[in-house]
């Protein structure tokens, strides 16, 4: 990693599809080093970019050029060569465009990771391959399982450290599937890379005859994703009503929204929830034109064939496939903030889709240390970085599903209402 | 579209809309900042699909250096005129005239956009501003939420900021604070130029190469015009350049080009090995943390 590299002039073919991964790992484990290889191989490097490290590495001493000075952004990350926040890094490849996530693994773990893994289609975690699994890899692996992100890859990198010896990357991949087993994690793979040296990360390693799996960056682009989201149950959150008051739309009236899940069609029978009426979908139409059939992650405008009252907050599903209605709500919380701990009877706002609600906590259940799973149900708190399982009662009902059925119905976040910050993320069970 | 599959601008342009309209339920008083750049030009075009076939229920607002390209600034009234919004104009010449602000020695007028903007948003009481800002753009960008919250002096703590988590954002603020909204926060340069060549989107004359008199300033090329003038002896040749970028016409240099339709600067682009901002903008060659420090003061 010495030279500068050389750098594509073709351009890239039409990416097609979005992967949103979400990176966690130790501290030392490399992963800055593998997304600053992610994207150098890939060409996603700039010029400019890769001077201005390189003019930071050669002024420090360091031995090679340090790919970790691409994420580090911020000055107070710099000076003190730890990384503070979720960053959001970007490349892309003929097969896909890639968002990534990179969460830190060291201070604010869980805040971040709980962020970064909320909108992940797969999560990549690495262990070093001399120290084998520790204690962050279990948390890591289960957060990722806790916000049930589809995919998961664990790398197994530093392959160069232990001589790309076949029987300590066996011996961690058992250990890890083991210990995956017990959580909720429905596709695994492991790849032994070398982030440094480069091996596994785009192209298969002639270090490693024995892994006859895909390279990391292969596995990204051919990982199938397409059926992660929820195609069955119909549940469109509405955002906003659209009135045109013009004398050409006077009559017009459309229910503005993402789908969450499902597939609506015109002529679909809909309940409208809270009140329960229902009606047919008349028109699905979008800026471009009406559609014959929408599903997630669209935003279109939802117009009925009857006149009903609906409103920001409310929902259209299926008249034989509705969410719940709930007014006690169960849910895994995990708390964000450092001023404050969650409390027993506490009053917070929770958004929740497109409706604001308030709700108190009724009960804490327990609190879960992540890295035992051991439960604490003497707790009657959560402060920063715990989770706990908690009840709710909110002012208004949710209109919800299980988290582990549906993504977007089924999370929620928690606003302290003195100063209006997000202090925690819930999971509704 | 039967495999229920969407293109990647597809998926940022449903993610935008969605952006757009959480603001507009939930603030009370948004507005869309707009120069007539590409990308506030793309933000007015996804602004305008949102709310379709109602009118953009917000203004758009200009802070306007006094020192812009007129092509851009003809581009700005007639887009404007053509969309119906309300446009404001945050004068900064007028700050200066008022006393607000002081001309700095160099003449460059980027940093003091800022307490001009944050005059703007106090008198007409903004609480959220759209900004077209992209975290591809520059590294302390690529850790400002989507949402970003300022407080009453419009500052960025990037220590304290919002936990963002699914589609969820949390745009509460008490009545002086800001939220800050970046629907454009997933897109690449490249992604912005695909969308504009895709949806067809009009833009002003600078973005496209053309024989342009300038001189070069520090391996960067500057177009001479009304504000950019020859110093004694500083040759002046003719180059065919275009703008990556379109902001302040003291500080925005061309690049060589001879990409003159959009799907030639997407082939430009996608070959190109020099980030946006490094390739055309003085201003953020101060410090490595030239971008952190003005967004900590208020800056977009």
């Amino acid at each position: 990693m010495t030279q500068a590299p050389t750098f594509a002039t073709e351009a890239p073919p039409e990416a097609t599809e979005l992967l949103r991964f979400a990176t966690a790992g130790s501290v030392d484990d490399g992963k800055s080093t593998l997304i600053g290889r992610l994207l150098f191989d890939t060409k996603t490097l700039f010029e400019d970019q890769w001077d201005a490290v390189e003019a930071v590495s050669a002024g420090r001493g360091d031995e090679y050029t340090d790919l970790a000075l691409l994420t580090d952004g911020l000055r107070s990350e710099r000076e003190q060569g730890i990384t503070i926040d979720v960053a959001y890094r970007y490349f892309a490849t003929p097969e896909r465009k890639f968002i990534i996530a990179d969460t830190p693994g060291h201070i604010q773990y869980t805040r971040n990771m709980v962020t970064g893994a909320s909108t992940a289609d797969l999560a990549l975690i690495l262990v070093d391959a001399r120290k084998g699994l520790v204690e962050q890899s279990r948390r890591h692996a289960f957060l990722c399982s806790l916000l049930r992100v589809p995919h998961m890859v664990l790398c197994v990198n530093k392959m160069d450290l232990v001589d790309y010896d076949e029987e300590t990357f066996k011996r961690i991949e058992k250990e890890f599937c083991a210990f995956t087993t017990k959580l909720e994690v429905p596709d695994l793979t492991v790849v032994p890379i070398s982030a440094l040296k480069g091996d596994n990360v785009v192209s298969r390693s002639a270090n490693m005859p024995w892994y006859q799996g895909p390279s990391l960056l292969h596995h990204l682009e051919k990982v199938h994703i397409a059926s992660d989201r929820n195609l069955v149950d119909v549940r469109f959150p509405v955002q906003q009503v659209i009135r045109p008051h013009s004398n050409d739309n006077h009559d017009y009236r459309g229910y503005a929204g993402q789908i969450a899940s499902g597939v609506m069609k015109p002529g679909d029978d809909v309940m409208v929830l809270p009140s329960g009426f229902t009606s047919k979908i008349a028109s699905i139409e979008t800026a471009d034109g009406p559609l014959a059939e929408a599903f997630p992650p669209l935003s279109v405008t939802v117009r009925l064939e009857d006149e009903l009252d609906v409103s920001r907050g409310d929902m259209l599903c299926r008249p034989a496939n509705q969410p719940r209605v709930a007014q006690d709500v169960e849910a895994m919380v995990c708390w964000m903030d450092e001023q404050r701990p969650l409390r027993l009877r506490g009053k917070y706002a929770i958004k929740h889709t497109t409706a604001d609600v308030r709700a108190i906590v009724k009960d804490v259940q327990y609190q879960l240390d992540v890295n035992t799973l051991h439960r604490d149900e003497s707790a009657d708190e959560l402060k920063l970085n715990e989770i706990g399982r908690v009840t709710l009662r909110t002012t208004k009902p949710l209109l919800c599903d299980d988290y582990r059925r549906n993504r977007s119905t089924g999370g929620f976040i928690i606003i302290d209402e003195s100063d209006n910050r997000t202090v925690g993320a819930g999971i509704i069970v | 579209m039967s495999d229920y599959r969407v293109s990647h601008l597809a998926a940022l342009e449903a993610e935008a809309i969605y952006i757009f309209r959480e603001v507009a339920a939930t603030c009370q008083r948004p507005v869309l900042l707009f120069s007539g750049g590409k990308d506030s030009i793309v933000m007015l075009h996804l602004a305008q699909k949102a709310f379709a076939p109602a009118p953009i229920p917000f203004p758009v607002m200009h802070v306007d250096t006094g020192q812009n390209f007129d092509e851009v600034l003809d581009f700005r009234d007639r887009r404007v005129a053509a969309t119906g919004v309300q446009l404001l104009i945050a004068s900064v010449q007028d700050a200066i005239d008022r006393g607000l602000v002081t001309e700095p020695p160099d003449g460059t007028r980027n940093r003091i956009q800022t307490p001009v903007l944050l005059e703007a948003a106090e008198k007409y009481q903004f609480d959220a501003l759209f900004g077209g800002a992209r975290r591809d753009e520059e590294k302390a960008r690529a850790k400002e939420r989507v949402f970003s919250f300022r407080d009453d002096f419009g500052q960025w703590d990037p220590k304290n900021q919002r936990p963002e988590l699914w589609n969820l954002y949390n745009g509460r603020v008490h009545p002086g604070e800001q939220i800050r909204v970046f629907p454009l926060s997933n897109w690449t340069e490249l992604d912005v130029w695909r969308y504009i060549g895709e949806q067809d989107i009009e833009l002003p004359p600078v973005y496209f190469a053309a024989e342009r008199e300038v001189v070069d300033r520090g391996g960067m090329l500057f177009a001479v015009n009304r504000f950019i003038r020859p110093k004694d002896g500083e040759p002046v040749f003719t180059e065919k350049i275009r703008y990556r970028t379109v902001g302040d016409a003291t500080l925005t240099a061309g690049v060589r080009s001879d990409a003159t339709t959009v799907d030639q600067i997407i082939a430009e682009v996608a070959a190109t090995r020099i980030t946006e901002r490094g390739a055309t903008r003085g201003d953020d060659k101060t410090s490595e943390a030239a971008m952190e420090d003005r967004k900590r003061e208020g800056y977009f």
